[in-house]
């Protein structure tokens, strides 16, 4: 699916990034934990997650990730928005809790691709 | 004969924010010289986990970086506290951090077999009371 149908299933606001709405992603994950992420994901191109500081967006740049969904209506501040402008990553915001979240995405075909376990 | 491409990086341990800047400036320079994508980001999460261990653990340290045509090394070197027992360090799950570091999203203690999954060689010297070195090659 596209980050737009990604940002439509989660009611999300997007925070950046417009014009890059029409990239396609075909995996995702969710956590609150940057440490998790950088061992256990290998392609996602999604990040949900409810934690919010910089490193949030710098693991996410790092992993090459397209997009990060701040989940639990967390609101990145304008420099963390700044920095995933320079790094082309789509920010949205949306109000749903992490299990809801993921299933909506699951359940319309974002599936969790390939994890290393 | 070639010389590598060297950068050597002051990282700022008082700065949670900052941490991994070193990493991305190592990470847009492999991008430039049209490195591998998938080994670009061997390199930028061997070295973010490094760089953030500096900070998190060892209040900042340098980061020296050669790129050589055939491989990367990173040399992340701190005069923090060093490790008392390495094997220990090393096993999935192990972590000192404290709970403020944790709800920041780190200290799952990943990082270093992480380092070492990523990397083609690792080594780690450390001296309790005087610090820490890690070193690691990936080859291109
Ligand atoms: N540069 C360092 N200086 C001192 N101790 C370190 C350093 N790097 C790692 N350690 C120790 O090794 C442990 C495991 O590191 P790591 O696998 O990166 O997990 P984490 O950083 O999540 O705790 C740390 O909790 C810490 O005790
Ligand atoms: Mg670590």
């Amino acid at each position: 699916m596209t980050i737009r149908e990604v940002a439509t299933l989660l009611h999300a606001e997007v925070l950046c990034c417009e014009k890059l709405l029409d990239t396609e992603v075909h995996s995702a994950c969710g956590s609150d934990m940057m440490s998790d992420v950088l061992a256990f994901v290998k392609d996602q191109a999604v990040l949900l997650t409810g934690l919010v500081n910089l490193q949030v967006i710098r693991t996410a740049e790092m992993m090459d990730m397209k997009c990060v969904v701040f989940i639990r209506g967390k609101r990145p501040d304008p420099a963390m928005i700044d920095f995933a402008i320079t790094k082309g990553i789509v920010l949205l915001c949306s109000n749903m809790r992490m299990y809801p979240a993921c299933g909506i995405l699951y359940k319309n075909g974002l599936g969790a691709g390939e994890i290393t376990v | 004969m070639t010389e590598p491409i060297r950068l050597h990086f002051e990282v700022d341990g008082e700065n949670f924010a900052s941490a991994g800047a070193a990493s991305e400036a190592v990470k847009m320079r492999l991008k430039q010289i049209g490195v591998d994508p998938a080994v670009v980001r061997k390199v930028s999460i061997a070295m973010y986990e490094g760089e953030i261990n500096m900070v998190i653990h060892a209040k900042g340290g340098r980061a020296d970086v050669a790129i050589w045509p055939t491989h990367v090394e990173l040399v992340l070197s701190d005069d923090g506290p060093g490790i008392a027992d390495i094997d220990l360090a090393m096993q999935e799950g192990y972590s000192t951090a404290p709970d403020a570091i944790r709800s920041l999203g780190f200290g799952a203690g990943m990082g270093l077999p992480n380092m070492k999954k990523y990397s083609d060689e690792m080594k780690l010297e450390s001296e309790v009371g005087k610090g820490t070195t890690v070193t690691m090659r990936i080859n291109l």
